[in-house]
């Protein structure tokens, strides 16, 4: 029982982090109808800085907070410059695009920060809280994460749906040559959706890597996850993006705590495939027909 | 008229058999490695050309394919005295990749781009899971020793006859390898200019229009999945034997990216620019490596070089290509579908 | 008053527009007329700079238009409520009325807002609503509305009353008409249903195969028995 209630409070924790992701890639595909398959490494540079600044001596809190900054502008750089040329062309550009980043970023991170493991703090502590005699499997910097992600989607939907700014950036994602007639700098949006997106991709890599040891792919498999999660919510839907995480997160982790930690990228294919074969459009999505 | 008919596969195969010949023989132990890793990643990335180039379908995971038929080589020869003779091993590791393909083939005929790679890039990271899962059987970690059996005698006699030297195992390999490199790309060429190719290429090209025609998407694409797995399956067991090992780090999310790297660097559906492709990815490495040694580099770090020089080079091809990659590959179909989302009535 | 002055243009290799000019004055509407593929929706969107115009010019008090971006358009004055509307379905009623509004700078208070309830009670009803539950009508009323929030001087319109009810058109047509008047907009009307826009339009401008063929006041042309047979349908 315990045992359970462990493994989905891990799951939990986790999931959180997925939705993190899966966010950051519903952001991307919702205003230019791309996957940011370098994503993933995008997030682990900016924790390489954050490491670097921690290193040097400086607070966690401010390598937290320069990597949330670094995220923003990669996010804004790589969209002006790099995809800016590809969006509306046809699909494979985006793909191969996106995964030569994926590989410029993890070699150069190689390269600059070497390949060894390191090992990156954990605000709060990384002890169980203890209730009474029982130690949860919950630790201080998990209830971190779960409270940041929290925020962070708090403050999106603020965003989007209080704000002007955030109307203008779901106009331009909805319909590009309509918000154009209206006066939506369109290409202005589209960055600042990139960047908003590696800012959350950004914190997703922080939290995973808190606690843990780091290393170049450390972020590879997250990509997976977190279009597993995007698409099982649908990747059209943030809030889908939530649910799915939350729900990648507890199946992967009762696979790995009573199947095996090995099998879990294997069982999250088979989480995809049967989404995809069954239901395309994910749990949440609104458009009626996905075209997958 | 000559120009034509040397350019006919039959022919072009004939002349390369001659080519591999002379260059296998004049080289040293150590290029014939080398010439060996150049032809099972040839093979394999002539069959994802084929697939991404012709069909337009964008994988992932075909080193998680070359994985499949290495472990299934691995598996088969276990033992010093093999059960089976290694052509034999060769044809059940690409009948096994292939019939895995198939059912891979038949999930992935419903999507399409970033849907597909994503697919497939987690079925790339997942495979080697399954190795360490069933670490008794499959070797963990470590993996799985191959043990290639020593060249039959009648082999190392017509090796000498044709070469006037004696056949060293690596260059029994090497020969192994090219030999089913020849055979895949003239099946690969046949299949490219029959009405199997053609359809394949009329799939990618406008599906309504093909639908029409009466070719079935589905099949279409399955063929050209389970045709793209085959050379894979022959790739793993080349690799594989090559190697001497049949392990999980061999396989990662690295070897799919590096597939693909050569498969657009070549030139999407051209066969020649998948052997160039492989050529690139071969040989380019030791030479970017040195010269970040020689600029002060260690040489962990210089061996980093390499794949940075070929993701910048993705990323150039990608964005200084005039239409974008293979302009052919549909981009007038996705910018009509453009126009009728969510817009209204379309133009 | 808006001008257009030998405004050519290309899809490709096919002509699009050639030479197009005519000018559509201050305070009246000017009816845009002629069969499919005429270049009519084409002039519109040359005119605000969503296709690229090869040769010529189309200015606005001076202003050279071809020139300009789209974004640029309501900073200028000049609103297109494009084919097919353009409703913007994913978002609410309301939001899609603030997003007309914002484009000409600045917040969006609630008057303005108010201005437009005033106008289409209809929508008013639906405020909080998702814009794809609207009916045909109701959407035309929404772009129109949405346009309106910018106080534009130039209002393009391209084939308003398309799959409305005769009706929903004469009212639709009613109220461009005391627009106009009310607030001296310059209107550029393109539409296939030549008898209703003639019906409030001053002049017409008929294309085809992207070319003007008959330049004309409105009723002159509604008048001519030959001039209606061959170009317009009626």
């Amino acid at each position: 029982m315990q045992q359970l209630v462990n493994t989905i409070l891990g799951g939990l924790t986790l999931g959180m982090v997925y939705a993190a992701f899966a966010l950051a890639l519903v952001l991307i595909w919702r205003s230019t109808r791309i996957v940011n398959f370098a994503q993933a490494p995008m997030a682990m540079v900016t924790t390489f800085i954050a490491l670097q600044i921690i290193e040097a001596g400086h607070s966690y809190w401010l390598g937290f907070a320069a990597a949330l900054l670094a995220g923003l502008v990669l996010g804004a750089v790589v969209e002006r410059v790099l995809i800016r040329p590809v969006e509306g062309k046809a699909e494979i550009n985006a793909v191969i695009l996106t995964l030569g980043l994926f590989i410029v970023l993890h070699a150069l991170a190689s390269v600059v920060f070497g390949n060894r493991y390191r090992s990156f703090p954990a605000a709060f502590g990384i002890r169980g809280i203890e209730v009474g005699d029982m130690t949860i499997a919950l630790t201080g910097f998990d209830i971190f994460t779960i409270v940041a992600v929290l925020v962070v989607m708090g403050l999106l939907v603020l965003l989007f749906r209080f704000t002007d700014l955030g109307l203008r950036m779901r106009a331009a994602a909805f319909n590009q040559e309509v918000a154009r007639l209206l006066g939506v700098r369109v290409g202005r949006m589209l960055t600042l959706g990139w960047a908003l997106a590696a800012l959350v991709g950004s914190l997703a890599g922080l939290l995973i890597a808190g606690g843990s040891l780091v290393h170049p792919g450390y972020m590879d498999s997250v990509v997976v996850y977190g279009f597993v999660a995007a698409v099982l919510g649908g990747l059209d839907s943030p809030g889908g993006a939530v649910v799915g995480g939350l729900l990648l997160g507890l199946s992967l982790s009762l696979v790995s705590g009573y199947v095996g930690s090995q099998l879990v990228a294997l069982a999250a294919l088979a989480i995809l495939m049967v989404v995809l074969l069954l239901r395309p459009q994910g749990l949440f999505s609104q458009a009626r027909e996905r075209r997958v | 008229m000559v120009a034509k008919l040397l350019r006919t596969p039959l022919v072009l195969a004939a002349l390369g058999v001659v080519v591999i010949v002379l260059v296998l023989t004049g080289v040293d132990d150590f290029r014939a490695v080398q010439l060996t890793q150049m032809a099972y990643l040839g093979i394999a990335a002539g069959g994802l050309t084929v697939l991404t180039g012709l069909n337009g379908q964008i994988s992932l995971g075909h080193g998680a394919l070359m994985a499949i038929g290495a472990y299934t080589t691995a598996l088969l020869l276990q033992d010093d005295e093999p059960a089976l003779p290694l052509l034999g091993v060769l044809l059940v590791a690409t009948v096994v990749t292939l019939l895995v393909g198939a059912a891979i083939g038949v999930a992935a005929a419903r999507l399409h781009g970033p849907y597909l790679a994503g697919a497939t890039l987690a079925l790339a990271v997942a495979v080697p899971g399954i190795a360490l899962y069933f670490g008794d059987t499959l070797g963990g970690e470590q993996g799985l020793r191959v043990r290639v059996p020593d060249a039959p005698d009648w082999v190392l006699d017509a090796a000498y006859f044709v070469t006037g030297q004696d056949l060293t195992p690596s260059k029994y390999v090497a020969f192994l390898g090219w030999g089913t490199l020849v055979v895949t790309f003239l099946g690969l060429a046949h299949l490219s200019r029959s009405r199997v190719g053609r359809r394949w290429r009329a799939v990618r090209d406008d599906e309504v229009a093909a639908e029409v025609a009466g070719i079935s998407l589905g099949r279409a694409r399955v063929s050209a999945f389970v045709v793209s797995a085959a050379a894979a399956g022959a790739a793993g067991f080349v690799m594989a034997v090559s190697v001497r090992l049949a392990a999980p780090s061999g396989y990662s999310l690295t070897l799919s990216l590096t597939l693909l790297t050569a498969v657009v660097l070549g030139g999407l559906g051209s066969l020649g620019g998948a052997l160039v492709g492989a050529a690139l990815l071969t040989f380019l490495p030791q030479v970017i490596t040195d010269a970040g040694v020689s600029a002060g580099l260690d040489d962990i770090r210089a061996a980093e070089l390499a794949p940075l020089v070929y993701g910048v080079v993705l990323v150039a091809v990608v964005l200084l290509a005039p239409a974008g990659l293979v302009g052919s590959l549909r981009p007038a179909w996705h910018r009509l579908r453009a126009t009728t989302t969510s817009k209204g009535a379309p133009r | 008053m808006l001008e257009v002055r030998e405004l050519s243009t290309s899809y490709g290799a096919v002509r699009a527009l050639q030479d197009v000019t005519f000018t559509a004055p201050r305070g009246e509407v000017t009816a845009v007329l002629g069969a499919n593929g005429a270049g009519k929706t084409t002039l519109l969107r040359t005119i605000t700079g969503l296709v690229r115009a090869q040769s010529g010019s189309a200015t606005y008090d001076g202003r050279e238009l071809t020139r300009t971006a789209p974004e640029l358009m309501p900073g200028l004055g000049i609103a297109h409520v494009p084919e097919g509307r353009g409703v913007i379905t994913e978002l609410t009623v309301e939001e899609n009325l603030r997003l007309g509004g914002l484009g000409r700078g600045g917040r969006v208070k609630p008057a303005e807002l108010e201005r437009i309830y005033g106008l289409f009670p209809a929508l008013a009803d639906r405020r909080a609503a998702l814009a794809h539950v609207l009916s045909g009508g109701e959407r035309q009323m929404l772009v129109l509305g949405r346009a309106l929030m910018a106080e534009p001087k130039v209002l393009l319109l391209d084939e308003p009353s398309l799959g409305l009810a005769p009706r929903i058109v004469a009212q639709l047509f009613e109220l461009v008409q005391s627009l106009v008047v009310d607030q001296e907009l310059t209107v550029l009307l393109v539409e296939q249903n030549a008898r209703s826009a003639l019906s409030i339009a001053h002049r017409g401008v008929v294309l085809s195969l992207g070319r003007v063929v008959v330049d004309e006041r409105a009723d002159v042309l509604a008048g001519d028995d030959q001039l209606r047979h061959a170009y317009l349908g009626f």
